[in-house]
């Protein structure tokens, strides 16, 4: 498709603007630390422990996080053709939230056996992972039964029903003490993780970005409806797979390593679609990229509240910086772009 | 016309269309022989509910015969993958695009996806053919306008030069004339004519427009109650088809001017 060159000027900005709140995110901090110690430990002169092992992890985890919620949610409104969709919407942040909810709550409930792996952390990594990826696997037997894509949507949604129900019932019955720490799982947070866990993260979160590269040809012929991409040779049960596969991948370790992270899968497209005018996804997916991770850092940055030694929860301030943002384009633009 | 030495595109042999659950199958229309030649305008008519669209996906293989065979250049068309097909028979359907952001150059050029690279790059020879569809249909101005910007008239041109871009021997469309004004209605079809004489492509639309069809086309399937029929419109008028359309009730068909009239 056409105009590739003209968003040359618009990428770079983009990257520019990356690398810039890069550098403000990781210089921002409830310690002060100067610009040029800054600058010398990322390039490797000098040392600062601070900046080594908290906040270069944690904002290339802001990256992760935001580039990769903002495709698989780019993915999933072009496969179920709905501005509404989002990586969450298949059940796979409530089967997440089960696996954890079980793992804190349950071990209130069903004695101390769990309670004793509740020391590491890796505890709930994997619980998430396994609760989305059992939602995952059940909704990928029940969509090779059915042919209709907005079927697939309806039933991830009951399955996030039945899930939440779930979580409901646990939290009913468990201790004060454990509710809060499922609720503060549940805030979302960057900056847990040690240079190993973002290492594998970033395994996952790259075999999830490669298959949605190598759905992009797919994605574009999907926005004519999946009777005109079957008649143009697209094989739709397999790009369907490998597409709910990218996200699940994406959206299944996000949600294992930093919380249920609210609102960018659903909002970063819709942003991404204002800046640049297109449908094309071999445009759309680095744009979303770019915006995902930029957005991030700054909801990251915003999350440290400067200069104080508080640290909000990320989702609350996704959701408040987030929002407006995306009301404001509509407004301004008076039409929503799909 | 010397139709022995004609190439036939699709054929159809003793094809039974419907549906078919565990334990019963609905049947159609059945005993369906149909041959499409190369450059043929082909209208099929038939009244709301007779099996026009079911005809078309069965044709199409967008839904499973219920016996007898579909042949696409005599090879049958279940034995064919879908990017075989793709690059042999193109569609227009009555479905709304899923997005209405494309631009219609962009609608257009997903015609070549069965001919571009694992990402769908063009090549010069893609822009070409993507160029010259859109000047076949005239619409060349209109390329960097959205979709959702078109009228229906512009909308259905732009479905039919994305068709035209897939570069097919055969176009099926199916009703390419609804929601479209007199003008347009003739405006569609009479294209449809003109692109079947320049590009020696075959083209199959269902349409309600009996009377346009008679006069545009070269040949006709005609659906009713009882049987399928196939041929040029003149035959068809004599032998009497057109009267078995519809019941007689309301409206009756004039030779002579080759078109239906409200009865006094």
């Amino acid at each position: 498709m056409p105009h590739s060159n003209t968003y040359k000027i618009t990428f770079l900005v983009l990257i520019l603007v990356l690398i810039a709140t890069f550098f403000t995110n990781i210089s921002l901090g409830s310690v002060s630390i100067p610009f040029k110690t800054v600058f010398g430990s990322l390039i490797g002169i000098s040392d600062n422990y601070i900046i080594q092992n908290y906040r270069l992890p944690k904002a290339l985890t802001a990256i992760l996080v935001g580039s990769g919620l903002g495709i698989s949610g780019l993915l999933m409104q072009t496969l179920f053709r709905n501005p509404l969709a989002g990586p969450f919407v298949l059940g796979i942040s409530s089967g997440a939230s089960l696996g954890v909810a079980l793992v804190i709550l349950g071990s209130g409930i069903f004695g101390g056996v769990f309670a004793a792996f509740l020391v590491f952390k890796w505890t709930i990594v994997v619980a998430a992972s396994l609760g989305s990826f059992l939602v995952l696997l059940a909704i990928l037997i029940v969509s090779a039964r059915i042919r209709d894509t907005m079927a697939i949507l309806i039933i991830g949604l009951m399955f996030g029903s039945i899930t939440a129900a779930v979580v409901s019932v646990l939290s009913y019955f468990s201790s004060a003490e454990l509710l809060q720490q499922y609720i503060f799982w549940g805030f979302g947070s960057l900056g847990n993780l040690s240079w190993n866990e973002v290492f594998i993260f970033f395994i996952i979160y790259s075999f999830g970005i490669l298959l949605s590269i190598l759905s992009i040809k797919g994605l574009n012929t999907l926005l004519l409806g999946e009777n005109y991409a079957k008649s143009l040779g697209l094989n739709i049960k397999q790009s369907r797979f490998i597409i709910i596969i990218a996200t699940s991948l994406l959206a299944g370790t996000i949600t294992a390593f930093a919380g249920p992270i609210a609102f960018i899968g659903l909002a970063i497209p819709h942003i991404t679609r204002q800046v640049f005018n297109t449908s094309n996804h071999k445009i759309l997916l680095p744009a979303v990229f770019l915006f995902g991770a930029i957005i991030m850092l700054i909801c990251d940055s915003i999350a440290q509240v400067p200069t104080s030694d508080y640290t909000l929860p990320i989702n609350a301030i996704t959701s408040l910086i987030g929002a407006p943002v995306v009301i404001w384009l509509l407004v301004r633009k008076r039409k929503m772009i799909f | 016309m010397n139709k022995t030495e004609q190439h036939i595109i699709l054929k159809t042999e003793s094809l039974s269309i419907g549906y078919k659950s565990k334990k019963t199958h609905s049947v159609i229309a059945s005993n369906i022989q149909i041959e499409l030649q190369k450059g043929e305008l082909i209208g099929l008519v038939g009244a709301n509910g007779i099996g026009k669209s079911t005809l078309l996906r069965t044709l199409t293989h967008m839904q499973p015969k219920l016996s007898g065979d579909v042949l696409l250049n005599e090879k049958p068309i279940a034995n064919h993958s879908n990017l075989e097909l793709a690059k042999v028979m193109s569609l227009v359907l009555t479905e709304p695009i899923a997005s209405k952001n494309l631009s219609v150059f962009e609608l257009v050029s997903l015609g070549r996806q069965p001919y571009t690279n694992w990402v769908g790059n063009l090549t010069t020879k893609d822009l070409e053919m993507v160029n010259h569809a859109l000047n076949l249909t005239h619409i060349e101005t209109l390329k960097h306008k959205k979709c959702f910007e078109l009228s229906d008239g512009q909308l259905q041109k732009a479905l039919i030069s994305r068709a035209l871009a897939q570069d097919t021997d055969l176009i099926i469309l199916d009703e390419p004339t609804t929601h479209l004004d007199m003008y347009h209605k003739a405006y569609i079809l009479k294209l449809l004519q003109k692109l079947v004489k320049e590009t020696h492509k075959t083209i199959l639309f269902s349409s309600h427009e009996i009377d346009l069809a008679i006069q545009l086309c070269d040949k006709m399937i005609v659906m009713t109650e009882d049987d399928v029929v196939s041929d040029s419109p003149c035959n068809l008028i004599s032998k009497g088809t057109f009267e078995k359309l519809f019941p007689k009730d309301l409206i009756s068909f004039d030779k002579k001017t080759g078109s239906f009239r409200v009865n006094k």
